[in-house]
């Protein structure tokens, strides 16, 4: 027998609840990994650096521009939140992601 | 143990892809963000006063891991019969409360609800400061109610020409569509999009677990011409509630040589559409969302993009069915809003 919309929506809140309180276990107790989805590109010479500016700048508008104009460029803090979702949301490879946050924080 | 479920379980558990690691002024920030918007809706002489709010929130924790959410809260106003003031409902809707763990380049596990991956409308264009036309497809509510369950999802460069993305969930409980029971589902999606050439295309596939265990599948393409500022997307779905699809051209007029200034913040749109009536009953259709008869629809508009996350919008369309033939006007205004919630470093 299906639950009741009231009894599915408890059940809901109750694996979301477990979920985030898992989440932040996880974030508290992490050890320095390194991190594909906040990093944001090294310190890197000035020619590679433009080299990835363009290339980020290539890859910005062949993966955004299939969905939405072009947005103004966000603090880097911002950004790399933005990128974490759009990963998640358009399915962006982890390279083009990098890029994208390159070109879009430098 | 097959072969493909050790190279599932390789991938799915293969060490991150190592990086430099981010400072503390790069790490990311809370994000309250979302879209507001006004339109004046006018179909078949019906005059429609709509307000809609979608505030999304995105809370990153660690490393790895994104709480995200968005709300839907929609106010229909009409006059009464009559005549007198307008009045109507306000809908809400929880569109998705989702976890996401990146576990690796590859793969992203996702748990909760969630937008069901079916087409690319329903997860890519759908938020009113995205979509260029603001009616929807008459094909969007086939497979696409919020999941409640899991999803495994990940885009990845097959080679240099072409990048794959995918997504395979599994759902306990869908009550995304008002007064439909709570079901049983499973399905996934596989695209591949190429650089070069701008194009996407893919297929969508969704199986009921239970009662009939109907099949529903779809295709969706994806086209921005490089040297063309035009964006062209098609969409097809069927299942037991119908079948159809949309094909829909948007064109920036940023090459017109006259009027530079206002000509490349204008957009001009186009959508053809047709739906075909399902093995289902005129209730059940109404419980959807979908058309009670056979339809066809071609809807024009026009979009002009005030500044970053504001445009003012304008559409018209003519819908044709047994039901009835009727204009589809629709004016107002779209704005993308995004608040971090900290300090959001220096640019």
């Amino acid at each position: 027998m299906n639950p009741s919309p009231r009894v599915a929506r408890i059940r809901i809140a109750v694996v979301l609840c477990v979920l985030v309180l898992s989440a932040g276990v996880h974030a508290g107790a992490r050890t320095p990994k390194k991190d594909p989805a906040t990093t944001v590109a090294p310190v890197v010479p000035a020619a590679d650096a433009d080299t990835m500016r363009l290339d980020g700048e290539q890859r910005f508008r062949a993966n955004c521009g299939r969905c939405h104009a072009a947005p103004q460029k966000f603090p880097p803090r911002v950004m790399a939140t933005v990128v974490r979702h759009m990963r998640v949301r358009a399915t962006i490879t982890d390279q083009d992601m990098r890029l994208i946050l390159f070109y879009m924080t430098q | 143990m097959p072969a493909s479920t050790a190279l599932f379980l390789l991938v799915l558990f293969a060490p991150a892809q190592t990086g430099a690691q981010s400072s503390d002024s790069e790490r990311p920030v809370p994000i309250l963000s979302g879209n507001a918007g006004y339109f004046t809706n006018v179909a078949g002489g019906q005059n429609e006063l709509n307000v809609q709010f979608n505030p999304v929130l995105l809370v990153p924790l660690g490393d790895r891991w994104l709480v995200e959410t968005r709300g839907e809260f929609e106010g229909k106003f009409q006059r009464p019969p009559g005549g007198g003031p307008y009045g109507g409902p306000v809908g809400k809707h929880l569109d998705y409360a989702q976890v996401d763990y990146i576990v690796n380049p590859y793969v992203t596990l996702t748990a909760g609800r969630f937008l069901t991956p079916f087409g690319i409308f329903n997860e890519r264009l759908y938020p009113i400061w995205i979509r260029a036309l603001q009616p929807d497809p008459l094909i969007l509510p086939i497979g696409t109610a919020s999941s409640d369950g899991v999803m495994f999802r990940g885009g990845f460069a097959v080679n240099a020409r072409a990048n794959m993305n995918y997504a395979a969930y599994l759902s306990a409980t869908a009550i995304g569509v008002g007064g439909v029971e709570s079901e049983r589902h499973a399905g996934g999606r596989l695209g591949f999009f190429f650089p070069g050439p701008r194009l996407e295309i893919g297929g969508s596939f969704q199986k009921e677990l239970q009662g009939d265990r109907k099949n529903g599948f779809g295709f969706h393409l994806g086209w921005q011409p490089p040297k063309v500022p035009l964006n062209l997307r098609l969409e097809y779905a069927r299942s037991i509630q119908g079948s159809g699809y949309w094909i829909e051209g948007a064109y920036r007029l940023s090459q017109v040589s006259f009027w530079q200034k206002a000509m490349r913040r204008t957009e001009v749109v186009a959508r053809g559409q047709q739906f075909f009536h399902g093995a289902i009953d005129p209730d059940e259709a109404a419980e959807y969302n979908v058309p009670l008869a056979n339809t066809r629809e071609g809807d024009f508009g026009i979009n002009y993009f005030l500044r970053d996350g504001l445009k003012g919008t304008a559409s018209y369309g003519r819908q044709f069915s047994s039901e009835g033939n009727f204009n589809l006007w629709s004016f107002g205004i779209a704005y993308r809003f995004l608040l971090p919630l900290g300090r959001s470093g220096v640019r």
